[in-house]
């Protein structure tokens, strides 16, 4: 079990009397790409927002190498330097540039040299092919570049696993496929991540795991050729024919 | 026609005699209104970020009750300085020091005395104008720092301050031209500013008006020379609007990000050389 990185068990999370998660139980292993599926409001992103504590679950343990993150007194920022996320809707600060983004929370957080933040941010805004960019602000380059920018950022903090948060579902059609191909190649790269989408093929394609959501609960989970080929409740059939159709 | 003449002629006269004293009186208005608006932005800044420190129930007992009492007091401090003109909080604290002390305390600096007052009126305007901006920012902002592991802190000198002060920018700026001008009611306690001067002139002269339009041009003309300079330090805050693109070598562009180098991106219109090219180009071409 020593390359277990997050276990969540009996997870639930109310806002006011309406609960959106109810006793979700999963667990996320080294490599693993696991996607999340659901239709809107089914608590994907809620799911995802509570395993790096930007919401507090309601119960349940979130256990991050064996460590519980969602008891009380635990250091959130600490934990949440491991577990990197990448949001819909960017979020990248306003007020830097594009290789400021990449390099304020490795120096503040993680304490490295800037000049060290600074080479390693380069390798990663590589990676994902923005160097050009590197001293344009957010507001001046388009939403796919963000995106991947965003992604940069994250990774330049060596995060042990990705969140992504519907990260290509604020985007233009044209630009979905640039960040997907990033995400890609970070999966084939052995990245441990957690992507919360409504691409399909990538959920398929990319993926060793998905995990079907609805109403609150894991309506069923399994890898792709069987969810997608064969699944086994009416819910899931129901929610994949919708998109075979389109 | 002849009555404005009257005006030029007195005017100059009375300047003649206390053009020294007017201008005086300016710089004094001048220094006092930047050091209260500085120092209230200060004090601004530090209740607004204080006013601003989220605490859920998951926090222990203890931090949540100071961070309340931290939010009542701030909040009787901006609600009572904001809420009385400042001529009377200038008399209630000249005044109202030694009286309570017996002469033991008093202000033997009318200076201290005087950037006292302006800088805690100031401080409570300013309270609310960072709390307005800083929950102006989107929460996107605050959630993208917490998820790099950014401490509240962190998050607050790093990301959201710089932006904040950025939107307040012009209140500081509004702020600062009420003080140049609600400066004047420190004659109250005998501060030596540019109405002061007035007082003493006509008090000597009794021509009333033609200082009246003395002082009306004078504070017309620091008010707008202070837009004028907010103006300035706005652009400059906000930065070039343009930046250039970095060259690599063109084997590691990853697919997709460019077409062709030569084809350049649609930012290109932004870039330098894009610019210089088409100045180029359009001094051969054009007649």
């Amino acid at each position: 079990m020593a390359d277990m990185i997050l276990q969540v068990n009996h997870l639930s999370k109310s806002f006011g009397s309406h609960e959106v998660l109810r006793d979700i139980d999963f667990t996320v292993k080294k490599g693993d790409v696991t996607s999340i599926i659901g239709a809107s409001g089914s608590g994907k992103s809620t799911l995802l927002r509570c395993i790096n504590l930007l919401e507090i679950p309601t119960s349940g343990q979130i256990l991050y190498h064996g460590q519980n993150v969602a008891a009380r007194g635990v250091k959130a920022p600490e934990y949440r330097s491991h577990v990197g996320m990448v949001f819909q809707s960017f979020n990248l600060f306003n007020n830097m540039t594009v290789l400021e983004n990449c390099i304020v929370g490795q120096v503040k957080v993680l304490k490295r040299s800037r000049e060290e933040a600074r080479q390693h941010a380069l390798q990663y805004l590589e990676k994902v092919g923005m160097t050009p960019y590197i001293n344009a602000r957010p507001r001046q380059i388009s939403g796919g570049q963000k995106q991947r920018v965003a992604i940069a950022r994250a990774l330049a903090m060596d995060p042990e696993v990705l969140l992504f948060d519907e990260p290509t579902s604020a985007l233009d059609p044209e630009m979905v496929g640039e960040v997907l191909s990033v995400m890609r190649s970070l999966a084939q790269e052995g990245m441990t991540m957690l992507v919360v989408t409504h691409e399909m093929a990538f959920a398929r394609d990319v993926s060793n795991h998905v995990v079907y959501m609805n109403q609150g609960v894991i309506c069923e989970e399994g890898a792709p050729a069987d969810l997608f080929g064969n699944p086994q409740k009416q819910e899931t059939r129901d929610f994949l024919s919708r998109f075979r159709s389109t | 026609m002849d009555k404005f003449s009257k005006l030029f002629a007195d005017i100059l006269k009375l300047w003649g005699k206390y053009g020294g004293s007017y201008l005086t009186g300016m710089r004094n208005t001048l220094v006092l209104a930047l050091v209260g608006t500085v120092i209230g932005c200060i004090i601004g800044f530090v209740c607004g970020v204080l006013n601003t420190i989220p605490y859920t129930e998951r926090d222990p007992l203890p931090k949540r009750i100071i961070l309340k009492l931290v939010r009542v007091i701030v909040r009787v401090y901006v609600e009572v300085f904001r809420g009385t003109p400042m001529v009377l909080q200038a008399v209630f604290i000249y005044y109202g020091l030694p009286y309570f002390t017996d002469n033991a305390v008093k202000f033997t600096n009318i200076w201290l005395a005087a950037m006292i007052v302006v800088s805690i009126n100031t401080g409570a305007y300013m309270a609310e104008s960072v709390r307005g901006g800083i929950i102006s920012i989107d929460p996107g902002q605050t959630e993208g720092a917490k998820a790099i592991g950014m401490t509240h802190v962190q998050t607050m000198l790093n990301v959201i301050l710089p932006q904040a002060l950025r939107n307040i920018m012009p209140q500081i700026g509004n702020n600062f031209i009420i003080n140049v001008k609600d400066t004047s009611v420190m004659f109250i306690i005998g501060f030596p500013d540019f109405f002061a001067a007035h007082r003493a002139a006509v008090g000597a002269s009794y021509l009333y008006f033609p200082s009246a339009s003395v002082e009306m041009v004078g504070y017309l003309t620091m008010t707008l020379i202070a837009s004028f300079l907010l103006r300035w330090v706005e652009k400059r805050l906000d930065g070039s609007s343009d930046y250039e693109l970095v060259q690599t070598d063109q084997l590691t562009m990853t697919a997709g990000t460019y077409n062709h180098p030569n084809k350049g991106t649609p930012f290109d219109e932004h870039s330098l050389e894009y610019k210089e090219e088409r100045r180029k180009r359009c001094g051969k071409g054009g007649r």
